[in-house]
């Protein structure tokens, strides 16, 4: 019988909801259940956890999504591969086994991948910055990160010494997916049809819900049916890499050609050459066989040799973001909300303030007077006024709420519901490296 | 002919890289990618943007899957970790591509009256 490889998605982001993954290992059939936790912004943050303790700097929600997943591990064989290392891998790893260990399960092998985290070697080599101009060095303090994407080669180690969970750090998103194809199928790593193939199949799944109905649903257009039980997704994968998306049977969501056609394109430039570490996947070729019951087979993706170099993210101090929001509602609410806003500016220019650093926006429906909104006046029925500010010093960034709360008693009439934020911004720029500079580690714990 | 917003005969994605959004626009009847292809151009959706677009949009076409690809440079400052924008990744913009109006005949085939 014709071998079947069942892989799913069990996270699309970092914050990503737990269920429909333990949907997946429980019910879905598969061998492998792959997390992608990790944005860009995300490993810079989780670089800076690291720094304030040596055993932080992991995946955000690692301990709930390894106490809800171990167990499954330990019962059906289930090989969970992600990039919950984070920052932080070693880390990752000590904090897994301490789950297992608590969790009383255990028998199988957990391995952490290194080897993304290259900011000495940027240093090093004073790498130039894409979107500066400048180089590395240039970014001085600023520069908290430097993360380089790892592709599926650097899983291959974990898969071959049997590890069952893999906690690596920034590896490409489909990376994570064409590994286990790469490992199960023996695919040559310059056999650029099938890694095309399979990143295609990769990228399909590596959002999550965002092919199974998320994302997509506008109703009296695009009805989507339970979409609040949205199951995640399936990708039955074939040896010449060709495959077939779907989810688990009676998980809500749909799998159409519609989802699919929507995310193969997401976050694509040209559909002919998507770069990821593994290959140049040409997706201009693709078709999509709507077979019905929540099955789209995919077939007609190729690929070209993959890039010299490796994409590394860069992660940059850029000061706070500050923000403030109060709404206005009834007559006039939108000159009452636009008066507020001159306000606001005048005083934050007075304080150092320049009109390029602010932004001014209108938000609103019918929070501020209920029912009212829509009966005895047209909707929108309230205005909402939002001033965001990016400044150097947090302190600065704190007085752009300061001044939308102070509206309060110092503006227009009838003002509802301040709020006020401030947050670091931690801005993403790119370098790219020498593969050959690049050398990955793996540490091994039994549980 | 009549004027129809894209939204009624096409469904679109935004996805976002850095400073640079993507834009998926596929018709919902394969027949409609002919009159959306001399229609929804590239200069057309960057002057339907105005300041929303700083830079260049270029078109990918996909025939395959019955679907085009905007490419949008210049959207978000900084990209989605720095932009001060209530939606910094620019999700939304894909609902505003489809605002843009498009003629198409009363019959909703084709100009020369033929179905692809």
């Amino acid at each position: 019988m014709k071998k079947r490889l069942r892989i799913g998605c069990g996270a699309g982001y970092a914050g990503d909801r737990i269920d429909p993954a333990v949907t997946l290992a429980e019910r879905g059939n598969i061998q492998y259940l792959c997390f992608e936790c990790l944005a860009e912004r995300t490993i810079a943050i989780a670089q800076m956890e690291k720094q304030a303790d040596a055993g932080k700097g992991y995946g955000q929600f690692l301990e709930e999504r390894m106490a809800a997943i171990l167990p499954l591990c330990a019962r059906d064989g289930l090989v969970v591969v992600s990039n919950l290392g984070a920052a932080n891998p070693p880390a990752a790893l000590a904090k897994t086994v301490e789950i297992a260990r608590t969790l009383g399960v255990g028998g199988f092998r957990i391995g952490a991948v290194t080897g993304d985290d290259v900011l000495e070697k940027l240093l090093s080599e004073n790498a130039a910055v894409v979107e500066t101009g400048g180089t590395v060095r240039d970014l001085g303090d600023l520069l908290v990160s430097a993360n380089a994407y790892l592709g599926a080669e650097a899983l291959l180690p974990a898969l071959e010494a049997g590890c069952r969970v893999i906690l690596a750090g920034r590896v490409a998103d489909p990376s994570l997916f064409l590994a286990p194809m790469i490992h199960e199928y023996r695919w040559g790593l310059a056999d650029w049809t099938r890694l095309g193939a399979g990143t295609a199949l990769s990228h399909l799944l590596e959002c999550a819900a965002q092919v199974t109905g998320g994302y997509f649903a506008d109703p009296g257009l695009k009805d989507v049916d339970r979409l609040e039980d949205a199951g995640f997704p399936i990708a039955e994968v074939a040896e010449d890499g060709e495959g077939i998306v779907t989810k688990v049977p009676g998980t809500g969501g749909e799998v159409t050609r519609e989802t699919c056609r929507e995310q193969l394109l997401y976050e694509v430039h040209d559909p002919a050459s998507y770069l990821t570490p593994d290959v140049t996947a040409d997706f201009s070729g693709i078709v999509l066989k709507d077979l019905g019951d929540d099955r789209v087979r995919v077939t007609g993706a190729d690929g070209r040799p993959r890039p010299d170099n490796l994409k590394v993210s860069l992660g940059v101090r850029q000061g706070f973001l500050g923000e403030g929001e109060i709404s206005y509602a009834g007559h006039g609410a939108m000159n009452r909300a636009r008066l507020a806003a001159e306000i606001v500016l005048k005083r934050l220019e007075r304080q150092g303030f320049r009109r390029d650093d602010m932004r001014v926006e209108f938000v609103g429906y019918d929070a501020l007077l209920g029912p009212l909104a829509g009966g005895t006046f047209p909707l929108p029925g309230d205005v909402r006024l939002r001033v965001a500010a990016r400044m150097e010093r947090k302190r600065d960034a704190e007085r752009v709420g300061e001044e939308v709360e102070n509206l309060y008693l110092n503006g227009p009439a009838g003002p509802g519901g301040a709020r006020k934020a401030i947050r670091p911004l931690i801005g993403v720029l790119t370098a790219f490296i020498d593969r050959g500079l690049v050398k990955t580690g793996l540490t091994i714990r039994d549980v | 002919m009549k004027k129809v917003k894209l939204y009624e005969i096409a469904h679109s994605r935004a996805g976002d890289k850095g400073e640079i959004t993507n834009l998926s626009l596929f018709p919902y009847a394969d027949e409609h990618y002919d009159l959306l292809c001399r229609q929804v151009t590239a200069q057309a959706v960057k002057a339907h943007f105005g300041d929303l677009v700083r830079g260049d949009v270029v078109r990918y076409e996909v025939p395959s899957i019955g679907g085009f690809n905007f490419v949008l440079h210049g959207t978000r400052v900084g990209g989605v970790s720095s932009a001060l924008e209530l939606d910094p990744h620019g999700k939304a913009l894909s609902f505003g591509l489809l605002e843009m109006t498009v003629e198409m005949p009363d019959d909703g085939r084709e100009e020369d009256g033929s179905r692809r």
